[in-house]
This record gives structure tokens, C-alpha cells and sequence, in this order.
């Protein structure tokens, strides 16, 4: 009796050492494997990544654009014309200074649009043109990631990343994580700022940010978004469903050369360029 | 049976239900709190989304709605009640009709003191028709 007790206890023993080690060995064990295939995989697709290969092209409508600069050098007054509309469209309000001003889409020289291309010897043409620029409704965009509220989300039927002001705390965690400087914050009321209301769309209140929005409140009506329109006779912006092999914009993607802003950073922008 | 202190006891009690029961008539003789009669719509449009009852109790509810399925579900397909289409929106839709703010909107919501901050963003058909010619 006494005898069987003792060994009762040894294995009982040695049994719950064991049960309470395993997890810690399976864990070891496994994270070593997965080490070692995502060092592969890195090693396969990473030269790729960094020049802002997309791996795989995700199912669904994935919309952008693209800005044919071409068509616009030396025609400050379309770009003029392209951002009048977007304000006068969306509510934008007027504020002077870097600090308050409010963009969804503007112009800015080349060495600033462009901060990886390298300004050293360039063109006459990058040198005395401006550029526009929006938001690149990223496909892996760092404002989403570091929004606390959900305010800003990718629109899984559009793409869009889109911004929910109701939602939004004016943390602006976003305007941190954006590397395009594309996200403004309303320091103050901006009603008092807006020349011309448009009716048919809101403005914005003190304390959130926003943004471009890719004009979802037009295509929704079936109409292209106001700066694609604004060009429209010249066609120096082309919108359209960037995984649709037959649209517009992805015959020109696939026959020109483009380039996106900051690739290299992998946010995957939708906006592309041909400079 | 002699009830002493008759004098005062009796005023006192008086007195006392009088003042607890103060609330009832006076709000039975005061013209201070009337309910509010809303403007219906300028345009005479007498079809609404759904019956003014309902929209009474819910349009906070049928305007959040709204709110989530245009904003974070994309979907903005425009609602359609009687023949006629309204598009998704507080501008869109209800102030189309009832384009006074102050005689609708704000006749209810003074007298049940809430403060909704729609119009904090949202703009109301004068504001923005103040702001139309002006450029």
C-alpha cells in the first residue's frame, strides 16, 4: 500500500511537469519554424515590396487614379481650377497659414510631392511645374492603422479609405501616420471660412480631421469625382477600378510608365503618376 | 374627542398640500409650457419616409441608420417610399422638405432641451442658400 502511493505520487509528479511544459516547448518549436519561412519570404518578395509591388492583387473594386502631368505642365491655371472645384464641391473653407489651412487636394512642387526621387540634375519641367496631389487611398494605409475610433476605414466595396466624421475624436494619430501630408485639422470652425456652400454636402466642425474622399458622394450618383471632371476636356486625370484589367486607367497603367508617391514606404497608394 | 392646537394644525396642513401639490396646478393654470406645434413642410409635401409617428419617436434612430449604412457600408442607394426617391441624408432628404430648421427641428428639441449636433457639420437650406451668391 505504502509503496503504491509513493509511486502514484512520482508519476503524478512527473506527469503535471510535463503538462505544464508543453505548451511552453510547442511554442518554442513553432516560433522557430515560423522564423525560418518568413526569413524566406522576405528574402523571395522583399526587393519587390520595397518598390511597391503589390503581392497579390485583392478581389473587388479597388478604385484610383491617375494624374497625367504631361497634360498639365505649364497650365497653372487647370491645376487652380481643379482645387477651386474640390473646395467648392466638399465645403472646403479657406485658411491661411500651413498650420490651419485645410486640403484635399493642392499643389506642390516636384522635390515635396516626390521626396524619394531624387531632385539632383532634374528637369527644367519638374523644377518650374506644380504638382497635384490627394490623398492616395493607400491600400495599406498607416492612418487607418493608428485610428483609436475607426474613424477612418477602408470601404471594402470601393477601396476608398474613408473618413466618418462623426466618429472622429481629432486625435489626429492619422495625420502622424500619414506620410503624404494629406489630412487637415479643423483648429477652429471652418463654416465661417467657406465662401460658397454646396448644399448637397456637409461641412466639418471644430476638432476633427479630414480628407479627400475620393468624391464617393458623387460616384454614388453616378458621376466621376469633380477634379477628374474638371479636366475632363484634356483628360489629365483618369479614374477607375484599379482591379479591372479592361478599365480606362489600367490600359494606360499597363502601356505608360507611372510612378506612385513614396512607394517605397509600402502603403501601396491608388493615386499614380506620370511625370 | 377636543383636538388641541386646532388652529394652527389645520392652516398647516393646508398649507403643506397646497405647497406639494404645487407643481400640478401650477402647471394646470401656466401658459408657460405649451407643446410645440411643428411647421410641416413650406413645400406642402405631406408623404414623409415613414408615418409622423414613427418618425416623432425613431428619426434619431432612422438618421443614425442612415449614417452608418452611407458612411461605413457604402451603401447609398436612394430610399424609396410612395413613388418618390430620397436620398440617404439629413441634408438630402429630410431638410429638402422641411427646409426651416428653426420652425421644425428646433421647436421640439428647445422644448425637450436636447441638443443634437447635427448642425454642427450639416448645413440648414438657409445657411446654405446665405452663402450661395457670394463668391
Amino acid at each position: 500500500m505504502d509503496k503504491q502511493r509513493r509511486k502514484f505520487l512520482k508519476i503524478a509528479g512527473v506527469t503535471a511537469l510535463a503538462g505544464l511544459s508543453a505548451p511552453v516547448v510547442v511554442n518554442l518549436t513553432t516560433a522557430q519554424a515560423l522564423a525560418s519561412t518568413s526569413k524566406e519570404q522576405t528574402a523571395a518578395g522583399g526587393p519587390a515590396a520595397a518598390h511597391g509591388g503589390e503581392a497579390a492583387a485583392k478581389g473587388g473594386i479597388r478604385l484610383g487614379m491617375l494624374i497625367d502631368m504631361r497634360k498639365l505642365y505649364g497650365r497653372p491655371e487647370l491645376l487652380e481650377k481643379v482645387m477651386a472645384v474640390c473646395n467648392k464641391v466638399h465645403n472646403i473653407p479657406k485658411i491661411e497659414g500651413k498650420k490651419s489651412e485645410i486640403k484635399w487636394i493642392w499643389k506642390t512642387p516636384y522635390a515635396n510631392a516626390f521626396i524619394d526621387q531624387s531632385t539632383y540634375h532634374t528637369s527644367k519641367i519638374a523644377k518650374e511645374n506644380d504638382f497635384l496631389v490627394l490623398c492616395n487611398h493607400c491600400d495599406q494605409p498607416p492612418c487607418v492603422r493608428v485610428c483609436p475610433t475607426k474613424a477612418t476605414f477602408i470601404d471594402k466595396k470601393t477601396g476608398i479609405v474613408a473618413m466618418d466624421y462623426h466618429r472622429c475624436i481629432g486625435c489626429r494619430f492619422c495625420m502622424m501616420g500619414c506620410p503624404y501630408g494629406a489630412r487637415s485639422f479643423n483648429w477652429m470652425d471652418p463654416q465661417p471660412f467657406i465662401k460658397q456652400l454646396n448644399p448637397d454636402f456637409p461641412a466639418r466642425m471644430r476638432g476633427v480631421v479630414e480628407k479627400c474622399n475620393f468624391c464617393g458622394e458623387r460616384l454614388a450618383l453616378g458621376k466621376e469625382p469633380a477634379c477628374v471632371e474638371a479636366v475632363k476636356e484634356i483628360g489629365a486625370i483618369v479614374f477607375g477600378d484599379l482591379n479591372d484589367p479592361q478599365s480606362e486607367i489600367r490600359r494606360i497603367l499597363d502601356k505608360e510608365h507611372t510612378i506612385q508617391r513614396s512607394a517605397a514606404l509600402g502603403t501601396k497608394p491608388s493615386v499614380f503618376y506620370i511625370v | 374627542m377636543e383636538m388641541y392646537n386646532k388652529g394652527t394644525i389645520i392652516p398647516g396642513l393646508i398649507i403643506f398640500v397646497l405647497l406639494i401639490t404645487f407643481p400640478l396646478w401650477f402647471n394646470a393654470f401656466s401658459t408657460a409650457s405649451t407643446v410645440p406645434k411643428v411647421e410641416l413642410p413650406p413645400g406642402g409635401q405631406k408623404e414623409c419616409v415613414a408615418p409622423a409617428v414613427e418618425m416623432r419617436a425613431n428619426h434619431m434612430v432612422l438618421l443614425n441608420t442612415w449614417r452608418d449604412e452611407v458612411l461605413r457600408d457604402g451603401n447609398r442607394v436612394a430610399v424609396k417610399v410612395g413613388g418618390k426617391e430620397y436620398r440617404k441624408g439629413l441634408q438630402t432628404a429630410c431638410m429638402a422638405c422641411h427646409t426651416n430648421k428653426e420652425k421644425f427641428c428646433d421647436s421640439c428639441h428647445v422644448y425637450t432641451s436636447v441638443t443634437p449636433f447635427c448642425w454642427d457639420c450639416h448645413l440648414t437650406p438657409s445657411v446654405a442658400a446665405a452663402k450661395k451668391e457670394t463668391n
